[in-house]
């Protein structure tokens, strides 16, 4: 296990690093200035400008300059957003992302479990089919033509719930539905092929033939085992949700990290584009690492390759 | 009372060797056997009927509609669907009505002495959307179509070389993909179509340029199975080219999995293309994917529905019959679904 954990430690700081590298270059390449009133400026005042930024140094120089600097988290200053640092726009906008994520994890599990149990056992009725079609359209149908339909039908047509900002609970509710519709459909699939393959074997047959009771047997024997490989889909799930929440914040103009990196997109604004990028890149990798470690320490049955006795 | 069996009935029974062995049913070969499998599955083949129609409609739809994709008509300007025949069945949304703002139903066509009908109506600068609707899908379709293609040959052969020749070359091609496989895809192909500018082509670069990896390793992992087996053994025997064996006995063994793989690429593809359209880096006008319709269409959601509805069917539609035809295909011929 430690073996394992120092080499996929190694392997992450080198995505990072290239992922870092590959922004900085794409910086220099693209054309754009950081200054938002570039034209207006003399050559004289432009340089001075450029040495205060320490633009006038050589390439190398500021390529481990900005590496040294993404290290504590200075991700350089905004193009749009009068001179105001990455870091400070990423940090104010984090609430949002992160509670319209935390829910829709939240829903999109609990919701997905509950009907991937159900199908499993009802197999082979209306209800198991109901919501094998329900998994189909989740995975299909796209997040952002989720959205404007939800927002048309429910939001404008009936007027049940607002469908624009992010002014309350009430405000989260259409949005949050719409982003967990893929992990619901995820986790119901997977949770019925799982359920199904716990409730045929020796020891779920064993708890029938000691008397036990339907519902306990579902849920206290065979429910217990059947949510440990849904674990691995978490990780997918959290992905889904990162590019989910480039689309429907837009589309439900919420706050959020996600809004931002798709305005500055609109925007050119290259340092938060690559701030962002950097901050997505290595959110992605420790949720990937933290799950596969989770995986691992859950399921006694399955040992991370290494860890051999 | 005991009953008699008739002595006349008792014969005897002749076992012939040479007939026990005799083959009954017709020998089946490796995709008769998997169509057989996918027929069976009725929803895969109701998917791949609908698929069929809409890739026909795509090819058919920008003639038979007898208008251009890029005309712009202003004077006939977001105007909604009318369709002759269908037009007086008032439950069917192809009226030509409209309903403003103080929910009165009035005809745009009538008002403004339009003789032309617009089967799916028109855009803010007067195009026909069923010509574009159509025209977006060939250009999704081709997206997709091109990034599966080009993601199935690198990924086939980075996966067979790395699995074949094993050793060292494996490992460090290995090592890369652990690298690539890390860096989140979207990302990738936002940073890589920042720098190329959106088109068709850059489109299909980003999308490809770390899309082949999950390929690679699903032929990898195969390659490494079957190159044990003798037939690859009796191969390099007679004195045939590493070439010759991982292209003639390898690959076709492989068929089933590059197929499998594919054929999820696709609609994955499709999705893609339509998330870089609404997030701001899709094609440019007057050319029209599925991705930029319901972008455009979804800024005047409000006032004009049917011009993100429409598209968002047709890119549904390709989505769920796709991903239904992939499953289909999976279970039909992976050995591994085998019942």
């Amino acid at each position: 296990m430690g073996r394992y954990l120092v080499q996929r430690v190694f392997y992450m700081v080198i995505t990072l690093f290239l992922i870092t590298s590959l922004t900085f270059f794409l910086m220099k390449i693209i054309p754009g200035t950081p200054f938002a009133s570039a034209n207006k400026l003399s050559p004289a005042q432009m340089e001075i400008m450029k040495a205060k930024y320490g633009l006038d140094e050589p390439v190398p120089v500021q390529y481990a300059k900005y590496i040294g600097n993404v290290v504590t988290g200075d991700f350089g200053i905004s193009f749009q957003f009068s001179n105001r640092p990455v870091s400070e726009l990423i940090v104010k906008r984090m609430g949002p992302s992160a509670q319209l994520g935390f829910q829709a994890m939240f829903i999109g599990t609990i919701i997905g479990i509950f009907l991937g149990v159900i199908a499993a056992l009802r197999q082979n009725t209306w209800v198991d089919y109901g919501a094998t079609f329900l998994a189909v359209l989740g995975k299909a149908v796209p997040s952002f033509v989720f959205a404007g339909l939800l927002q048309y039908f429910v939001g404008v047509k009936l007027g049940l719930l607002p469908v624009l900002f992010w002014k309350g609970f009430e405000y989260t509710i259409l949005p949050t539905i719409a982003l967990a519709i893929f992990p619901i459909a995820i986790t119901a699939r997977f949770m019925r092929t799982e359920m199904i393959d716990v409730l045929s074997s020796d020891y779920i047959t064993l708890a029938k033939a000691k008397g036990a009771s339907y519902f306990e047997i579902a849920f206290k024997h065979a429910l217990r085992n059947a949510l440990i490989p849904v674990i691995t889909v978490l990780g997918p799930l959290f992905v889904s949700l990162m590019t989910g929440s480039l689309v429907i914040e837009k589309i439900f103009a919420i706050p959020g990290i996600g809004e931002q990196f798709v305005t500055s997109i609109t925007l050119n604004d290259y340092p938060v584009i690559m701030g962002t990028t950097i901050l997505y890149a290595a959110l992605f990798v420790v949720i990937i690492l933290i799950v596969d470690i989770l995986y691992g320490i859950i399921d006694p049955r399955i040992r991370v390759s290494g860890g051999k006795k | 009372m005991e009953r008699k069996i008739p002595k006349e009935l008792f014969g005897q029974a002749i076992i012939d060797s040479s007939k026990s062995e005799e083959i009954n049913k017709p020998s089946l070969n490796f995709w008769q056997d998997a169509w057989l499998r996918v027929r069976k599955n009725k929803g895969a083949i109701v998917s791949l009927i609908i698929a069929a129609l809409v890739i026909i409609m795509a090819f058919v739809g920008p003639v038979i509609s007898g208008k251009e994709f890029d005309t712009q008509k202003v004077s006939h300007n977001n105007l909604p669907p009318r369709i002759q025949g269908l037009e007086n069945i008032s439950w069917l949304p192809f009226d030509g009505v409209k309903v403003n703002k103080a929910g009165k139903e009035f005809s745009p066509y009538e008002q403004r002495k339009v003789e032309e009908y617009y089967w799916f109506g028109t855009d803010a600068l007067g195009r026909d959307i069923f010509t574009r609707v159509w025209k977006g899908t060939q250009i999704s379709l081709l997206i997709a179509l091109l990034a599966a293609l080009i993601d199935m040959v690198i990924g086939v052969i980075y996966g067979a070389v790395s699995g074949y020749f094993g050793g060292r070359i494996d490992n460090i091609m290995q090592r890369i993909t652990e690298i690539l496989i890390g860096i989140p895809y979207l990302i990738v192909v936002i940073l890589m179509i920042l720098l190329l500018k959106p088109g068709i082509a850059s489109i299909v670069i980003a999308m490809t340029i770390t899309g082949w990896v999950g390929m690679s390793r699903v032929v990898r992992a195969q390659v490494l199975k079957l190159k044990e087996q003798e037939y690859v053994l009796a191969s390099r025997t007679l004195g045939n080219s590493h070439l010759k064996i991982i292209g003639k006995h390898l690959l076709p063994n492989l068929a089933g999995v590059i197929i499998i793989n594919t054929m999820f690429t696709i609609p994955s593809a499709i999705f893609n293309e339509a998330f870089l359209s609404f997030i701001g880096l899709g094609l440019q006008d007057p050319l029209a994917s599925l991705g930029t319709l319901i972008d455009e269409g979804f800024k005047v959601l409000r006032l004009h529905p049917y011009q993100m509805i429409i598209p968002a069917i047709v890119i549904s539609t390709i989505m769920i019959t796709f991903n239904l035809l992939a499953d289909g295909l999976r279970d039909a011929l992976d050995p591994k679904m085998r019942d």
